[in-house]
């Protein structure tokens, strides 16, 4: 059970999103913009880096979610899957792992990104404009991962949640949907 | 020097601020009801003393001495002072409540699953509320964030602790949705 009062029929972030709407609105804005926006990283790459930082973080809510937006968007589920267990041999471009491993480093902690790390990103591609996105990506998903967690929030009790979600994270995205949530209570 | 070219010569957040105005923006915008609107229990300066010591955790010199000053600001203390409670605010002469929402804040920048119901009982038995509960989570989530974004770009940081005194003023009164990268 979470530490405060959230509506039972809105697991992990999404409980918490609609008990304090104006903190909200600035959190969705920024997901939105960061991983919906206009950006020469695809939706499916911003899912992983996501879900990389939220399953290095243990928070399983958060790694359920975006895994299951990065499978519809990569169109597999090996690819995710892969990158969580070990991202130097992921099917995944030699660009994409260098990001993917500063983002691991930024949620260990800021410091631990070496220009090392960059100079390897850099090499393999990536512009100032992709690391700097990482790096707010990875640091925004500590931020719910901590949110999330640090509130004790329950998980879903059917395992259909997760693509139901993660279908409306894709056509939806980040938003408040504008007639709330109340339709996901359960009717029986 | 920071890890990719920011065009501008502005310390920690500000550089990257205006760097990417547009997520600069709901970035702002979230300080500002976090830290700074005044339709909350908790104080200016007890908000800014939970996002001092979460920075302070984290070893984010810019946002522990941006914060740090502020929290000073508002409650009416020196640097000396706000550095005291920073490392042992356990013997600090704050309130009981404060210290239970430190305790909360500083498991949650160890990790979430830290924060304990133990923990949460004693926030209420010394009058936290809920919302108090909750603020504190998220100033302390939001400050793992911009710690996390301030060092993993490797921005620089003005060293003199003074500079962030003098600047404290100006951002209490003006807040964070104006001029921040100014």
């Amino acid at each position: 059970m979470a530490h405060i009062p959230v509506e039972a029929h809105l697991p992990g972030i999404t409980g918490l999103l609609e008990y304090r709407k104006d903190t909200a609105q600035p959190i969705r804005e920024l997901t939105q913009i960061l991983l919906r926006g206009p950006s020469t990283l695809t939706e499916g790459e911003r899912e992983l880096i996501a879900t990389v930082v939220s399953n290095g973080n243990k928070c399983k809510f958060c790694t359920a979610a975006h895994t299951a937006a990065a499978d519809l968007y990569l169109g597999d589920k090996e690819t995710c899957e892969m990158v969580k267990t070990d991202i130097s041999s992921a099917p995944v471009s030699e660009k994409m792992k260098a990001l993917l491993i500063i983002a691991d480093k930024v949620r260990e902690g800021g410091k631990l990104v070496t220009t090392a790390h960059i100079e390897k990103a850099k090499a393999e591609g990536a512009t100032d404009l992709e690391i700097h996105d990482t790096v707010l990506i990875a640091a925004l998903f500590c931020l719910y991962n901590k949110y999330v967690d640090g509130l004790g929030t329950a998980l879903p009790e059917e395992a259909g949640y997760f693509d139901v979600l993660a279908d409306r994270l894709i056509n939806h995205g980040y938003m408040r949907l504008p007639q709330g949530y109340d339709h996901l209570k359960k009717t029986n | 020097m920071a890890h990719i070219k920011l065009d501008n010569e502005l310390p920690g957040i500000r550089g990257l601020m205006a760097y990417r105005p547009e997520m600069a923006e709901p970035l702002n915008a979230l300080a500002e009801v976090l830290l700074r609107d005044d339709n909350n229990t908790l104080t200016r300066g007890e908000r800014e003393l939970i996002g001092a010591y979460v920075s302070y955790l984290n070893d984010c010199f810019f946002c522990q001495n941006v914060h740090g000053a502020l929290a000073g600001h508002y409650l009416k203390c020196d640097i000396d002072e706000v550095e005291q409670i920073k490392q042992d605010f356990q013997s600090a002469e704050i309130s009981p409540k404060i210290k239970a929402l430190l305790s909360i804040a500083g498991s949650v920048q160890k990790g979430g699953k830290q924060v304990t119901a133990g923990q949460i009982e004693n926030a209420k038995g010394a009058g936290a509320t809920d919302i108090e509960i909750h603020d504190t989570v998220l100033i302390a989530a939001s400050f793992c964030m911009f710690n996390r974004y301030v060092d993993g770009l490797g921005t620089w940081a003005p060293q003199d602790k003074q500079f962030y005194v003098e600047r404290a003023p100006r951002r209490a009164e003006e807040g964070y949705k104006s001029s921040v990268y100014r």
